[in-house]
């Protein structure tokens, strides 16, 4: 290579601007590669120092003994601390920059959640520990949950689901408890078109039989479709409010009414409470069951894809079929754990247990942080401000997007545009690969289903004004591209760590496991 | 407030651009009756850091936590030594603030990682591959019989009476809904567990056979002649290991014929946390791969070549499927995999053999002490950490007498079998490299004084 540098390249121009420039090491400047950890070392080595155990086995576990150790690598700690921290530089965060994935609600975590999760009281106490020894953990169980009945207007919780799915899941067999406790076999659950697609799966795995609501034109569920259906066999509807389209369902009292009339439950979708938490309580609005990402609504963090938490609010009418365990305020103002041993005399209709233990503790403790921090007044701001960023995004989008509902109204949360203007061959995922080149992670894509080429932009409320302007900025560009037919853009992205990654070829023949190892 | 960016100037000016005269404006299709006009009444308004903090503190230190006092406690959660480099790299924004990997191209690194996490749960399990994580054991150990019942098409489930209780309970719970048999039982306060029993619970409509190992008492099962009996009768076996760094002393199930091996990864890596977050294990055979339930990380190249990862095979999953969907499950436990991933790569197959060692040497000094209590007896032959005594009296009695000594001796099986009054006495007792030789004194002195 030569010593000058004609070209004036740069190590933040990235590859292609570098040209064929390639290095011996593979590394371009802070362009960092990084091998498996069984490539980097055989197994047979430790990264921890541990002392030799004194005696051997038990005689009795010497027929059940492991003839060799895992084939697993030990890495030094630095090996171990430079391995992990070089892969973390190959992923978009939330820290770094707009995270606008509508329906996931991606906004800022806040630290303090981290230091408080962390806390003695919280990170080291056993589950099982006796109760008289963790007065101030079921302390935060209790005060979360009523938070969490205050704030959605509803009876009752149940605070152990483990995540939005789970937390669908203990709803809808709330409502095939109550259900079996009328003596009624309801075999039908309705279910929008624009749902999320666990609702039909959680549904289905309950053992109802989903049957499709389709939208008006407008974005929302067709009432008339929907009270035309309901019956005798209809167990109830799952609706997401506000919508996945980024709209309130403005008919939801009244769909809740005619559900309620016909002998059926309805159940909330609550992923989007964020954009209404302090503004309205769904309890107004007839739910008898409500899923709570607190991974979403109360910045719990994501962690690349889990631990979630989704506590469900129960109505009056099925609080009595919630889980066990469940925490319970005392006369004398302690709070009991109410598990098995108490379950038949104070909880007798429970339709069990959904998990061990008592929930997502470490989620708990973050999401009080955050809702003392934020206060009755802070979370009605939350709503307002993700709201007014959303609609802020739409109005400043729609003359370059395709905006369906725009016509109908302001958005709640999101907004949502389809593909339609695009160059012939030119698609919603062309222009969410070069917002990625942008130094951006795209919106949600391809959801929800009701729109051509869906893109769902949510902003949250964590996002300044400025960094929205960037971002408007770089999506109007991209619309351009993609109307005048840019070749570049159906090869984006160019400077992330991977260009496009072959998802037929993973899944026609998985590689699921490292077998580097293995005999040829 | 210190998470709003927005200043009322730039809010005035976003509503001219919008076209809207108030942010009220804006939720005109929130019916005016379910509009609130002001904060709901009787809850706190906004704190600042450092009052909240204290808050927290305050409740926190109500708390009796595991470091604090001689600590016994295991029975399906463990306490174990985590490196600080594992709490400080998940801590990485990276990794904590990222969502899952949708988009491969920027989240390489998260992949990248539950790709060699897959594996090392596949040569932990002794299975040919894993998934990416599931909520919990508990959680994972339904999915795994609901898995059995698609391989299998059968729908009567066998447990062993030595599964957590917990976990029994979680499959009954999910079972009732979808119309599963379920044979159960509570364990006997016996030295072995009873082999003999589950092979002839198997019989030619068992879609799986369900094995703790170790079980709820500590107890280690002949795995190898459960398989072969449910593989005659068309059956699998699923084994549930509820603490891994067992698996570095004792033969991984995979290896012994279990054609599922769920878990908890807890003990490595995450913390007790009372009770969650904590990470579900998932293993089986290839040829079961289309019928997994949970998120899988595949290798595959980009479009110059280059080696990468990305989510695959999705056409199992809720939001591609539906309702025809091989589970509901939304999330995997990212964060939580990423620590256990990280403990262990530091500890590697030798370090996890040295550290199940010294866990079974520490709960043979336990064992040892306690057997000299008056009228304790140690009930089992084989244990690696943790294992079952036996008590004069019922033990959830006991179990608070210590705490209020300040010492966390053990889970009673009282607490985890109220119906079972046979089992009363028991007391599940764990150790780990975390306990001295002062703990395990302080345990038995307080439990004579709680005998005497």
């Amino acid at each position: 290579m030569s010593a000058v540098n004609a070209a004036g390249w740069r190590p933040e121009m990235g590859s292609a601007a570098a040209g064929s420039a390639e290095t011996t090491s593979g590394d371009k400047a802070l362009m960092l590669e990084e091998a498996l950890i069984f490539e980097l070392r055989e197994p047979g080595t430790c990264g921890v120092d541990i002392d030799a155990a004194d005696r051997g086995p038990v005689a009795g576990l010497a027929r059940f003994l492991r003839k060799a150790p895992a084939a697993l690598p030990g890495l030094s700690e630095p090996e171990t601390v430079r391995h992990y921290t070089r892969l973390s530089r190959q992923n978009y965060a939330i820290d770094l920059g707009p995270f606008p994935l509508g329906s996931c609600t991606m906004k800022h975590n806040p630290r303090l959640n981290e230091k408080v999760a962390r806390m003695p009281g919280f990170a080291d106490v056993h589950p099982l520990a006796p109760q008289q020894s963790a007065r101030g953990a079921l302390e935060v169980i209790n005060q979360l949950a009523f938070w969490l009945i205050e704030l959605t207007g509803m009876h009752g919780v149940a605070m152990s689901p483990k995540a939005g799915a789970h937390g669908e899941l203990c709803g809808v067999l709330c409502i095939k408890a109550a259900l079996e406790a009328r003596g009624e076999n309801r075999t039908v659950m309705l279910v929008p078109e624009s749902a999320h697609g666990t609702n039909p799966a959680t549904a289905a795995f309950a053992g109802f039989s989903i049957e499709s609501i389709p939208a008006t034109a407008d974005g929302r569920v067709d009432l008339a479709a929907l009270t035309a259906r309901l019956g005798p066999d209809v167990a109830g509807v799952m609706i997401t409010n506000p919508n996945t389209c980024g709209l309130f369902e403005r008919e939801m009292k009244t769909i809740s009414d005619a559900v309620h009339a016909a002998g059926g439950y309805v159940y909330c979708d609550g992923a989007n409470f964020n954009a209404i938490v302090g503004k309205v309580r769904p309890g107004d609005l007839g739910i008898d069951a409500m899923h709570i990402n607190l991974h979403k609504t109360f910045s719990t963090p994501h962690g690349g894809g889990g631990p979630g938490s989704g506590p469900v609010v129960l109505s009056k009418a099925l609080s009595p079929f919630g889980p066990l365990p469940y925490t319970a305020r005392m006369p004398d103002g302690t709070v009991r754990l109410i598990e098995e041993e108490d379950g038949a005399a104070e909880h007798p209709q429970s339709f069990g247990r959904m998990a061990a233990f008592h929930g997502q503790m470490g989620m708990f403790t973050r999401a009080l942080a955050y809702i003392l921090s934020h206060g009755a007044d802070g979370l009605a701001r939350v709503a307002e401000d993700a709201v007014l960023n959303a609609n802020y995004v739409l109005r400043s989008l729609e003359g370059e997007l395709e905006a369906p509902f725009a016509g109908s109204g302001p958005c709640m949360h999101e907004a949502l545009f389809s593909d339609a203007g695009l160059a012939e061959g030119f698609t919603t995922l062309d222009i969410a690969k070069g917002l990625i080149d942008e130094g951006f992670h795209p919106m949600t894509v391809y959801f929800p289903l009701v729109v051509h080429g869906a893109m769902l932009v949510e902003p949250t409320e964590t996002e300044s004004k400025a960094g929205l302007d960037r971002f408007i900025g770089s999506l109007r560009s991209l619309a351009r591209r993609a109307k005048q037919g840019d070749e570049g853009l159906k090869s984006a992205p160019h400077f992330a760590p991977r260009r496009r990654l072959d998802e037929t070829q993973a899944a026609r023949k998985p590689v699921l496991v490292w077998k580097g190892d293995a005999a040829a | 407030m210190r998470y709003l960016p927005l200043t009322p100037a730039e809010r005035s000016e976003m509503l001219g651009v919008i076209g809207a005269a108030t942010v009220d404006d804006l939720f005109v299709d929130v019916p005016a009756a379910a509009r609130l006009s002001a904060p709901i009444a009787g809850l706190p308004m906004h704190a600042s850091e450092m009052a909240v903090e204290r808050h927290m503190a305050a409740l926190s230190a109500k708390n009796l936590s595991a470091g604090a006092v001689p600590f016994f406690l295991g029975a399906g959660a463990y306490r174990h030594h985590v490196p600080a480099s594992v709490d400080h790299l998940i801590q990485r924004g990276e990794f904590l603030t990222a969502y899952t990997p949708y988009q491969p191209e920027i989240a390489q690194g998260t992949l990248q990682m539950l790709f060699e996490f897959q594996t090392q749960v596949a040569r932990l399990f002794g299975t040919e591959i894993a998934n990416a994580s599931m909520y919990d054991g508990s959680t994972a150990c339904w999915e795994a019989v609901a898995m059995a019942g698609r391989v299998t098409r059968r729908k009567r489930a066998v447990l062993c009476s030595g599964l957590h209780p917990h976990y029994v309970a979680t499959v009954r719970t999910m079972a009732k809904f979808t119309g599963d048999t379920i044979e159960a039982s509570a364990p006997r306060l016996e030295a072995e567990p009873d082999t003999a029993g589950v092979i002839a619970a198997i019989d030619d409509q068992t879609s799986c056979v369900v094995v703790q190992y170790p079980d709820i008492l500590g107890r280690v099962t002949d795995l190898a002649a459960i398989a072969e009996a449910a593989h005659a009768k068309g059956a699998l076996l699923v084994a549930v290991v509820t603490e891994p760094v067992a698996l570095g002393l004792i033969e991984a199930p995979g290896a012994l014929g279990a054609d599922i091996v769920v878990g908890e990864g807890q003990s490595l890596g995450v913390g007790l946390q009372f009770g969650g977050p904590y990470l579900g294990l998932f293993g089986c055979s290839e040829k079961f791969v289309r019928q997994m339930p949970g998120r899988l990380c595949g290798e595959t190249v980009d479009a110059e070549g280059k080696r990468g990862y990305v989510l695959t095979l999705s056409t199992r999953e809720q939001h591609i499927r539906r309702e025809k969907a091989t589970s509901n499950i939304c999330t995997n436990a990212g964060l939580c995999a990423l620590a256990f991933s990280i403990h262990m790569t530091l500890l590697g197959g030798t370090g996890l053999d040295r550290l199940a060692r010294l866990n079974h040497a520490r709960a043979q000094a336990t064992a040892e002490r306690l057997a000299r209590v008056p009228s304790v007896a140690v009930l089992n032959s084989a244990y690696v950490n943790e294992f079952t005594v036996v008590l004069p009296q019922d033990a959830r009695e006991v179990v608070r007498a210590l705490a209020d000594r300040q010492v966390l001796g053990g889970v009673s099986l009282g607490r985890l079998y109220p119906d079972a009054p046979d089992l009363a006495n028991g007391l599940l007792v764990c150790a780990s490299e975390m306990t001295s030789d002062e703990d395990i004194e302080a345990l038995a002195v307080a439990l004579e004084g709680v005998l005497a």
